[in-house]
């Protein structure tokens, strides 16, 4: 005899206490602090801080813990928790140009004002596995500072290239950026709106777009005029006082490619832009998003659409959400078998019915 | 859970979303777009419809979720147990004792009345996405009621298979003018669908959409007068309750591949076996 399957929900418990428990892991080994998380895996929290667009160490650093070190996972326990916050109002736009740098490097001169500061890269490491690190040890030693702190603040690289007129001119825009989270993304995109979904879009999408640009689909000829990682001041308008106020300051990663441009049949000869912004140190992202920044923007420079992924707005907006992606990725492991069992009586009708045929003409 | 505010929104993001829906039900059929906003549940598993559920839950009603047509099925439970947290509303699994009702995949089998909610879960809601991908020449083709291309492929289907080779989610057309997803139900609750009392509300989170059929809506199922639409379901009775008019879940019962057939719709079968029917499976 047949009995429906129920007891779903007890079902559902069990899974949740069976999931608690391996996110504990051996409960005989320390447990590890969100402090730890925020402190020793800071690249992962400032993943998760950027693709989740809240800028907060701690809750993203939570969101690690929670979700196992799954990245995506915690990125959408930010976003989940993310809008239920209110909204009191925005910030200033915040002055890149002001920016405290822990790491500012140019690719297209040899010294610029403000030199070249490597600061915390991987860069230059041998990828050799360090095995003293599987041993508990001490802090590492300090290095030795730099004689002189850069000198803030800090003029960008482009604005060189500016003042003889061979760079495009990025003249200053105050109109209020559209907001993706506030409305429906819809086509066609301006640039900011563009911007706003790539700085929140998963990082190995957008790789894989600015890295199909560099292998020839919609090649733009990138080279990093200036890539900047520091701190700058966040203020905000106080209506009550009628000045702005700074209320504290965020970690950001900036880079802006200087990108080679013929011209077209609209716009002279001479260099355009191609521009990233990511919360956090958070480089690969950056100078990824600044690719395709470049490439999505051939229409206005009156290029040509060869077509390429790149290119294509649509393509690139509606698909660089990694929770939208896995979300509906993921769904297909949900139950389906009304629209299954639907298809299996159509499958056996149209091979009963070639049957028959077959019959027939024997 | 005072924490969040009754069935999780806020008051702002619930007036956006009423006002998509009462665009949505005077034009029905017609695609609305939403800012959807990230719910703790994952892209998927319904967030458009409990968005929707959230907008027009009071706290006098009564809910009832059904996924495959069953109160029970996980996601049914989880979505119920999520506005039972959020809501506090009472909850049923029976059809018409429910004033909301969220569903994926299904139309309740019992008919519908004056005052009920169907809110559908939808994954696409664009029923031409299939044919033409790109989202600004879809919004043009409902524009213009540029549907030619639907009918190609459902001509197509029709020279090639000698049918129509859709079998859910098969496509309507709303009063006489917009072509309108179903969503995933199987075409056999397509007729449902038409000049049905009760409200119904369609919402697509990840796509940011909203539609709806207002009550007594006309919606016919897309066909050639020489090739007339069919409902179809599995050809047996239910092996519980011995429905022949409800449609049926093929279910696996051992290693050699027997199998029996019961009603999708769990509160039909459960109602109908309380009424003394019993199928030749039955205990």
């Amino acid at each position: 005899m047949y009995v429906a399957v129920k007891g779903g929900e007890r079902a559902i418990e069990n899974a949740h206490g069976w999931l608690a428990e391996e996110r504990r892991g051996d409960p005989g080994l320390a447990e590890l602090s969100v402090a730890q998380i925020r402190e020793q895996l800071a690249l992962a929290v400032n993943r998760v801080m950027a693709e989740g667009s809240l800028y907060d160490p701690d809750l993203a650093a939570l969101a690690i813990k929670q979700a196992r070190g799954d990245l995506i996972e915690a990125i959408f326990l930010i976003r989940a928790y993310r809008t239920t916050l209110p909204r009191f109002g925005a910030s200033a736009p915040v002055e890149t140009g002001r920016m405290a740098c822990d790491r500012r490097i140019s690719a297209t001169f040899r010294d610029v004002p403000g030199g070249q500061i490597l600061g915390p890269t991987f860069d230059y490491t041998h990828r050799l596995l360090d095995f003293k690190l599987a041993a508990e040890g001490e802090p590492p030693e300090a290095p030795g500072h730099p004689a002189e702190p850069a000198p803030a603040p800090v003029p960008r690289v482009a604005e060189f290239l500016n003042r003889e007129g061979l760079i495009e001119e990025a003249p200053r825009d105050d109109t209020p950026p559209p907001d993706l989270t506030r409305e429906p993304l819809e086509m066609p995109a301006d640039r900011a709106l563009r911007l706003q979904a790539l700085a929140r879009a998963d990082e190995g999408f957008t790789l894989s777009m600015a890295y199909s640009t560099q292998r020839g689909y919609a090649r733009n000829h990138a080279f990093v005029g200036e890539l900047r990682i520091g701190t700058v001041p966040v203020e905000m308008e106080i209506p009550e006082l009628g000045f702005a106020v700074e209320i504290g300051e965020v970690t950001l990663t900036e880079c802006e490619t200087v990108n080679q441009f013929t011209g077209s049949k609209t716009e002279p000869a001479q260099f355009t832009r191609g521009y990233g912004l990511v919360f956090g140190q958070t480089e690969r992202k950056a100078i990824s998003m600044a690719l395709v920044d470049r490439a999505l923007r051939w229409e206005e420079l009156g290029e040509d659409n060869v077509g390429a992924p790149a290119q294509d707005a649509e393509f690139v907006l509606y698909h660089a959400d990694n929770i939208q992606a896995t979300g509906f990725l993921e769904h297909i492991k949900l139950p389906h078998y009304v629209d299954f069992q639907s298809e299996l009586e159509l499958v056996r009708k149209l091979r009963r019915e070639a049957q028959e045929t077959r019959e027939a003409a024997e | 859970m005072t924490d969040y505010n009754f069935a999780y929104l806020d008051e702002q993001t619930k007036r956006m979303i009423r006002r998509a829906l009462l665009k949505a039900l005077a034009i029905p059929g017609y695609q609305v777009p939403f800012a959807s906003r990230e719910m703790p549940m994952p892209y998927g598993w319904g967030t458009g419809g409990v968005q929707v559920s959230a907008a027009v839950l009071t706290p006098e009603d009564r809910f009832k979720v059904i996924d495959q047509g069953a109160d029970g099925t996980t996601n049914a439970v989880s979505i119920r147990a999520f506005f039972e947290r959020t809501a506090g509303v009472a909850t049923t699994t029976a059809t018409h004792e429910a004033s909301v009702i969220q569903t994926r995949h299904r139309i309740p089998e019992a008919p519908l009345r004056e005052g009920q909610i169907l809110v559908y879960q939808v994954p696409i809601p664009e029923p031409l996405r299939f044919l033409e991908p790109r989202e600004s020449e879809t919004r043009k083709m409902h524009e213009l009621e540029e549907y030619g291309l639907m009918h190609v492929k459902l001509y197509e289907d029709i020279a090639r298979h000698g049918h129509i080779a859709t079998s859910y989610a098969y496509p309507v057309k709303v009063e006489g003018r917009y072509v309108m997803d179903p969503s995933p139900i199987p075409k056999f609750d397509n007729p449902k669908l038409s000049n049905s009392p009760a409200i119904q509300l369609f919402g697509a989170g990840r796509e940011q959409r909203i539609y709806a059929l207002p009550p007594y809506c006309e919606v016919v199922s897309l066909d050639f007068e020489d090739h007339p639409f069919e409902p179809s379901k599995a050809d047996h009775p239910c092996g519980l309750c011995g429905a022949t008019d409800s449609y049926l879940d093929e279910v696996i019962v051992d290693d050699a591949g027997g199998r029996m057939f019961v009603c999708s719709d769990t509160d039909y079968c459960d109602t109908r076996q309380a009424a003394g029917y019993r199928g030749k499976d039955a205990a």
